[in-house]
């Protein structure tokens, strides 16, 4: 019983929301709806603030956006309603007037729950139609698709007469065009409408015109006319193969962004393992030890979240290149030659680098936040959208590749590495410090696995075990592009990633991973050496 | 090989010695293991679901603690033992003989997820133990050695799916959970229970990934096309650890909006959210049977006891670790009454027994292990709080087999004198022996 009363509450809410008219203020209604807002029945308050909004109080817009925000508080000792505003100052929400700062202590926030969020959405929406940001006006009126009719649907068609902004317009004649079809009386204006429709992507206009289709309750089509209900039939065929195509397109950037974490974790492996041969179990370890870099580093400047990234980075590659070097100098340099024993130590020396960062940092997974300028997503239309994350994860993991296959290509060190890896004694012998060499190339790989613990700090959470859920990926990697070839590291990070993510859909995350598992162990099988082999080059060492 | 008969008496002779001394120092259990009553403390200290169980542990030492400010149990002081089973499942098992076999504890609180309890529960009862197990589960399972202080699906899903059917109005169902027992059990009574209302197949959405998962974009991307064919859409989220950190980011990402499409959480509290950035999950909603931010004098005491304890204002109080002060309480209450920690006379002495909640009201032991609890329905707050928004009357009493699943409606629990048995089929008058 209590829920059938809150649902007719917040019925009565979205009805009388949509009419915030400015101009017939009746304030001391608007005066008691504040006080009733202050109730902990959601009843209540849903139907309080459905007065303040036809109160078309000057100051109702600003106490209903604060109340979606959670910025309406009541002030405990002589219940004052006050609005914290997004600048940080406090003001009061029956005069407007600004007021000095209070102490959250003696204040009281006033809730909400969804159906009252979605509600004064709508009502806020209608506000906004007219706003400044173009942005704001397209949200304002994507806000009203489900709420329109024929006769709330009039200030849409006064603003696209007005609107100049090509997305906004788009928007506003998907939203008319929603109406006429589900009120019009005229054919033609019914054909008109879903002609608009069938030329959206929003979900909300195959959705209408799927209804069009419908059979009512005796059996006999919604729709009476025929070519209507053909135009509907075909316009939804039309989107759904649009649908189609930006679905595939969607699911390759999930691909590509997958892929280039692969390869990210992959790339520092491929040069130990492939460059050198030395099978570094303690790799997912220093991916890890860069992920930390990059908390420590937001936690040593808090005020600078923006430009923290640009700071983890370098940090980042430089803790995780020393670690390595130690690694190097300390266990690696004197197992050479001794596959098995460089896997064991290495372990081992993963199992204490786990351990020292337990103990450091605390077995709990620590919080490395966002920066503004990552967050988000790049909505191209509303069928295909990407993260923002992600997208500078992509260009990140290219510009570490080919800066890494610049440095080997074209700078003397990487000449150096290169000579030493095929042939040590005649480097040597050409006057390369070989062991020198070995140290700053298994720097390298560490730095880089450092710098895809900063790519995944963004990702995943940073725990002691992040290293653990990436080791067997980056061998995968490194096994399948064939050992001692970075391209080979490239396609194969960036096919694992699209595999993975063309068969989830299908087969579910869990058995998407064991296919592709299956996968690489049967082609293994036929191609031991994996896709590019390095010509004249054992796998092993 | 020639016998050096100097030597082999040397050796003879260095061996005894040592086998004596050994003997004479290790603990042998006679002079002094009395003076305390020890208490087993079986949660992951590391690994993916150290994000969960650390804060039971504190918990744990703190309830250990008090009482031992009241005089400790029985005349004697009480002793923790806390061991890290690291969110791996056979450790956990490992970790259970040695408690029970090497430190003699009287009762181990602990496990989280149902793996790892399905894990101990051999172990459990080869022994004849007792565990007390604070966390909402699936059901389909009383233990003569298990008391379950945490909900039951009729205590927590159930309830949930009703909000979300009727004060929500949700038609379309995503059932999204990490791949293991108690996400694919309760995934199972879920369908059952919204196909009996009438939900069409293709309105149901099931969708398992792995622990620790952290690519969620296809899968959140799903959810959204799902929801976004003109039929209100909500999610039932039993996903586990600290996926639901990336999970939780990803919908925020995506612009997954609490009014557009709730999720509900059955594993997500307090403890989870104080990880994450709060401000894109305002609104998404958990079902427990107790909230930090739930008004009632004894809330406050509790969450005043655990400030002081733990000397940090912002750890948060959840509803384990409040399932965690109910069955400590018990357990208390029925040694007292059993006047031993002999796990039988425990036994027989806890039924009935009831100690406060801390929403304001009395939780009953009942026959099947399991207690009474009530129901409430939060949304998340920007501070990583809860804001109750539904909740049950009156208390309600947790039920073991699940009567929405054809197999389990005839199965019951009951572990006094009556039937003494945890898999009684009512239709065939047999008890099976096996309790799960």
């Amino acid at each position: 019983m209590q829920s059938l009363a809150t649902v007719l509450a917040i019925t009565w809410l979205a009805v009388t929301i949509g009419f915030v008219v400015p101009g017939r203020a009746d304030d001391a209604a608007f005066a008691a709806a504040l006080e009733a807002v202050q109730s902990s029945s959601f009843q209540t308050k849903a139907a309080a603030a459905g007065q303040i909004a036809e109160s078309g109080s000057a100051q109702a817009p600003a106490v209903l956006k604060a109340l979606l925000d959670g910025r309406l508080y009541v002030r405990k000792a002589d219940n004052v309603v006050l609005i914290a505003t997004e600048a940080g100052g406090v003001v009061d929400a029956l005069s407007g007037a600004a007021l000095p700062a209070e102490d959250k202590v003696g204040l009281r926030k006033i809730i909400i729950n969804n159906q009252m969020r979605g509600a004064l959405r709508v009502a806020l929406a209608r506000v906004s139609l007219r706003a400044a940001d173009p942005t704001e006006r397209r949200i304002a009126v994507e806000s009203l698709f489900g709420t329109l009719s024929g006769e709330t649907v009039q200030p849409l068609r006064d603003a696209l007469v007005a609107e100049r902004d090509a997305r906004v317009k788009e928007t506003l004649r998907t939203a008319i065009a929603l109406v006429e079809l589900a009120e019009s009386p005229e054919r033609e204006r019914r054909r008109a409408a879903i002609d608009t429709l069938s030329s959206s992507m929003y979900a909300e206009a195959r959705t209408r015109l799927a209804a069009v289709l419908e059979t009512g309750a005796n059996g006999a089509p919604i729709e009476p006319e025929e070519d209507v209900r053909w135009a509907a039939q075909s316009g939804i065929e039309r989107i759904d193969r649009r649908r189609a195509w930006y679905g595939f397109v969607e699911t390759l950037m999930f691909g590509l962004s997958l892929g280039s974490v692969l390869v990210l974790a992959a790339i520092g492996l491929a040069i130990t393992f492939g460059v050198m041969g030395v099978i570094n179990m303690a790799h997912g370890e220093l991916i890890m030890l860069g992920a930390y870099t990059t908390w420590v580093v937001q936690q040593a400047l808090p005020g600078h979240l923006e430009s923290s990234l640009y700071i983890a980075i370098p940090a980042a590659f430089l803790v995780a290149a020393l670690v390595g070097v130690a690694i190097e100098r300390g266990v690696v340099r004197f197992l050479y030659g001794r596959p098995l024993e460089t896997l064991l130590a290495t372990y081992g020396i993963s199992l204490v680098l786990q351990q020292t960062v337990r103990t450091i940092f605390s077995p709990l997974n620590r919080a490395v936040a966002t920066p503004e300028w990552m967050s988000g997503q790049l909505i191209l239309n509303p069928a295909l959208a990407i993260n923002y994350n992600r997208l500078f994860i992509v260009f990140f993991s290219l510009a570490v590749f080919l800066a890494l296959v610049a440095l080997l290509r074209f700078t003397t060190l990487g000449l150096q590495v290169r000579a030493v890896a095929q042939n040590r004694a005649m480097a040597r012998a050409m006057g390369v410090r070989a062991g020198r060499i070995d140290a700053i190339t298994f720097g390298l790989g560490a730095g880089v696995a450092g710098l895809a613990g900063v790519a995944l700090s963004q990702l995943t959470n940073v725990g002691p075990n992040l290293g653990q859920s990436y080791i067997v990926d980056s061998f995968m990697v490194v096994v399948f592009g064939g050992v001692g070839n970075l391209w080979g590291t490239l396609v194969a990070g960036m096919s694992l990633g699209l595999a993975n993510k063309f068969l989830e859909p299908y087969a579910g995350a869990v058995l998407a991973k064991i296919f592709v598992l299956v996968f690489i162990i049967l082609f293994i099988q036929r191609r031991p050496r994996g896709l590019f082999p390095q010509p004249g080059r054992a796998a092993e060492a | 090989m020639r016998i050096d008969r100097r030597g082999s008496l040397r050796r003879t002779v260095a061996i005894a010695v040592a086998a004596v001394s050994a003997l004479w120092m290790s603990p042998s259990g006679v002079a002094d293991a009395q003076e305390t009553i020890k208490v087993g403390v079986l949660h992951s200290l590391s690994g993916t679901m150290a994000i969960s169980e650390t804060t039971l542990k504190d918990t744990m030492l703190m309830l250990i603690d008090e009482q031992n400010k009241k005089g400790g149990l029985l005349g004697k002081k009480l002793e923790a033992v806390v061991v890290d089973p690291a969110s791996d499942w056979p450790l956990f098992a490992e970790k259970a003989r040695q408690l029970l076999q090497k430190d003699k504890v009287a009762a181990v609180f602990g496990c989280w997820t149902s793996v790892s309890r399905k894990s101990v529960l051999p172990v459990f009862e080869e022994l004849n133990g007792l565990l007390f197990y604070p966390v909402q589960y699936e059901g389909e399972e009383s233990s003569k050695n298990v008391f379950y202080t945490g909900a039951a699906p009729n205590q927590q899903a159930i309830p949930a799916v009703d909000y979300l059917m009727n004060d929500i109005g949700a038609k379309r169902w995503v059932l999204a959970g990490t791949d293991y027992v108690y996400p694919r059990t309760t995934n199972k009574i879920l369908e059952a229970y919204l196909k009996s209302k009438g939900v069409a197949d293709e309105d149901i959405m099931i969708s398992y990934t792995p622990f620790g998962h952290s690519d969620w974009q296809t899968i959140v991307a799903d959810i959204k096309k799902f929801g976004s064919a003109g039929k209100k859409t909500a999610v039932v989220s039993t996903i586990n650890g600290d996926a639901n950190v990336p999970f939780y980011k990803e919908l925020g990402n995506q612009g997954v909006a609490a009014d557009d499409i709730p999720v509900v959480a059955f594993s997500v509290g307090e403890e989870e959210l104080s990880g994450i950035d709060t401000k894109p999950l305002v609104g998404h909603l958990a079902a427990w049977n107790y909230f930090m931010s739930v008004d009632a004098p004894v809330n406050a005491d509790f969450i005043k006891t655990w400030h002081g304890f733990i000397k940090n204002p912002k750890r948060v109080t959840n509803d384990p670790m409040e399932a965690h002060v109910i069955g400590f309480n018990m357990w208390v209450k029925a040694v007292e009454k059993a006047g031993t920690t002999d796990p039988t006379a425990v036994q027989k002495a806890i039924i009935g027994i009831q100690a406060p909640n801390m929403t304001g009201g009395m939780s009953t032991m009942l026959a099947n292990h399991h207690i009474t609890k009530p129901v409430l329905i939060g949304e998340i707050q920007e501070d990583g709080q809860f804001a109750t928004v539904w909740q049950t009357d009156d208390l309600v009493p947790g039920d073991a087999w699940s009567d929405f699943l054809p197999d389990s409606k005839i199965i019951e629990a009951d572990w006094t004198e009556k039937l003494n048995c945890g898999n009684f089929n009512t239709v065939t008058k047999k008890c099976s022996g096996q309790n799960y």
